[in-house]
């Protein structure tokens, strides 16, 4: 039979081709010139092997060593707090018998405005001299506070804005789950006179457990992804304050021009969030599995 | 009775107190755009609205935005109709056309740890390839980008949706003497519709709202809408209000995509993210 050998090849072949061609052969050209030094003279790359060395120093680097840190400190602690706030709002959605489609109208808005928008509109917001947030705060005769430009308040204002972007997803997410479940426990567990925070305890948080968990998932996965809102509101700064590890790549990648370096750093990070990914995916899989 | 009531009311507070957080920044921003600088300024609650901020946006001499408004079109429809095509095929193939379970796997696994990278890593290869390539500054490589950057959504929600075709359709169809193309084009694409509908509007704005490869890979001439906000926001420090206009005026495919097909992006959205 031919034609169904055929047919799943030729089927097949263009996601191939250029998962190939524009993932692929990239992902080895940053290996090649990771080990490389370029030089560009007059527009045209001269390369020069160098080996490990720069992988070497990115580990030294003390910018991508702070890079990591914020990452890691804005994916995790924006998460947690989008988990806590996107599952109560859903739990009380699901309580409400009236507006469910408005609320769920408006939650979705965050999720499809570019992360460069929200950056802006943020950054407006933040203004040390007119933004809303100090005039509010004037009203009640607080001094205005520099919420992006002092160490203390710049990668929590960021997180606060990431919060504010993407906690409506995990609403969305954690509703469609809530409206998933089986409703026969729930009689059951009314019938047996649980209260409202047993019921959750016992009952909803169990069954929501694999929801729960892979939202967490894949929201830790984006927020490490974070380039765009830190572009406009920080640049990274003041200081290191916001450094994340992407803007950290393109820093040393297109503002400093660094292309093996670049590369180098690119490498790491691209292995490191694959290797963590396959592990974290692997674990997932065996839990459903056992379940 | 009574406490139950309270109980409504006090849950209905908790959402419409959410609800107003959610919306008041996209008011606030929106009222900006039809402020003059200084009312923006001295923060004037009642204020004459102007439309300059638009004029200055679409029509001054040194604003791009209506052509990087073109370019972003442009960008994200050619790389939804790629990823439309290609996730298409690639899902019915994997569903449908008895490949090893193992292979199968293992392309999955692959295009799930594509999807992990963050875009930034990969940006520095494609622009030093598509400089050698000579496509620097065009729109095939923003394209061919954005494309290979949605495949893996666009396989997962195709595949989710193909695999809840009847068979007996397809195999009605073979016995009518369809060909593979054939079948699909007459049978299986006009039953996944709603699924196609739903990825592409998914596709679509991920594409519209793409930053960091849009910035690296193109100039002036190819800049797409993101890349421009950006722009008001850097280099002229001083026009926040414009900015603002030029942020309004970005978000309304999103918008009327919204209100359009609500349906869609919540299917597209809730399946794409539990893979």
């Amino acid at each position: 039979m031919r034609g169904r050998r055929f047919d799943r090849g030729w089927t097949i072949a263009p996601a191939v081709v250029l998962f190939i061609a524009v993932a692929l052969v990239p992902i080895g050209q940053l290996i090649a010139m990771s080990v490389s030094q370029i030089d560009w003279v007059q527009g045209k790359a001269q390369w020069r092997f160098v080996g490990f060395d720069q992988y070497a120093r990115v580990l030294a680097d003390a910018l991508f060593r702070t890079g990591v840190t914020n990452t890691l400190v804005f994916a995790v602690a924006g998460v947690a707090v989008q988990m806590v706030l996107g599952f109560a709002l859903a739990l009380l959605t699901t309580k409400v018998a009236r507006g469910r489609l408005v609320y769920r109208t408006v939650f979705i808005l965050p999720i499809l405005v570019p992360g460069i928008v929200i950056g802006a509109i943020w950054k407006l917001m933040y203004n040390f001299d007119f933004g809303v947030l100090n005039q509010v705060l004037g009203l009640f005769g607080v001094r205005p506070i520099d919420w992006l430009g002092s160490t203390a308040t710049a990668l929590a204002a960021v997180i606060a804005v990431d919060v504010w972007h993407w906690t409506p997803f995990v609403f969305l997410l954690m509703l469609a789950g809530l409206e998933s479940l089986p409703q026969d426990v729930y009689e059951a567990a009314r019938v047996d006179g649980a209260t409202f925070l047993q019921e959750l305890r016992y009952v909803t948080l169990p069954l929501m457990l694999p929801t729960i968990v892979v939202t967490m998932l894949f929201r830790i996965l984006v927020g490490v992804k974070v380039f765009d809102e830190i572009y406009l509101l920080t640049g990274g700064g003041p200081g290191t304050a916001t450094e994340v590890v992407s803007y950290t790549i393109f820093r040393r990648f297109f503002t400093e021009g660094q292309t093996g370096y670049g590369s180098a750093m690119s490498v790491v990070v691209l292995f490191a969030i694959a290797f963590v990914f396959i592990a974290a995916r692997g674990l997932t899989e065996r839990r459903r599995a056992s379940a | 009775m009574k406490r139950a009531r309270w109980r409504g009311v006090a849950m209905h507070a908790g959402l419409v107190a959410a609800a107003i957080i959610v919306v008041f920044p996209f008011m606030w921003i929106a009222l900006a755009a039809f402020k003059t600088q200084i009312s923006l300024m001295i923060g004037e609650v009642a204020f004459t609205p102007t439309l300059a901020n638009f004029r200055e946006v679409l029509s001054s001499g040194t604003s791009d935005y209506l052509a990087n408004y073109g370019n972003s079109l442009i960008v994200a429809s050619a790389s939804t109709l790629i990823v439309l095509v290609v996730a298409t095929l690639g899902a019915y193939s994997i569903e449908r056309l008895g490949w090893p379970r193992l292979a199968v796997h293992s392309f999955l696994l692959a295009a799930a740890v594509f999807n992990a990278i963050p875009a930034i890593t990969l940006v520095g290869a494609w622009y030093v390839g598509f400089r050698a390539l000579g496509l620097y500054n065009t729109y095939t490589a923003v394209i061919l980008a954005h494309a290979t950057l949605n495949l893996p959504i666009g396989l997962w929600l195709m595949a989710t949706f193909i695999r809840e075709v009847p068979r007996e359709l397809e195999e009605a169809a073979r016995i009518d003497g369809c060909g593979t193309l054939q079948m699909l084009w007459r049978v299986v694409v006009p039953v996944v519709m709603p699924g196609i509908a739903a990825t592409a509007i998914l596709v679509f704005i991920h594409s519209w709202n793409e930053f960091v490869v849009a910035l690296n890979l193109t100039a002036r001439q190819t800049a797409t809408v993101p890349v421009a906000i950006a722009k008001y926001a850097q280099e002229n420090e001083t026009k926040y209000t414009a900015m603002a206009a030029g942020a309004v005026l970005s978000v309304l495919p999103s918008l009327v995509l919204l209100f359009f097909a609500q349906r869609a992006i919540v299917r597209g959205l809730t399946a794409g993210a539990v893979k």
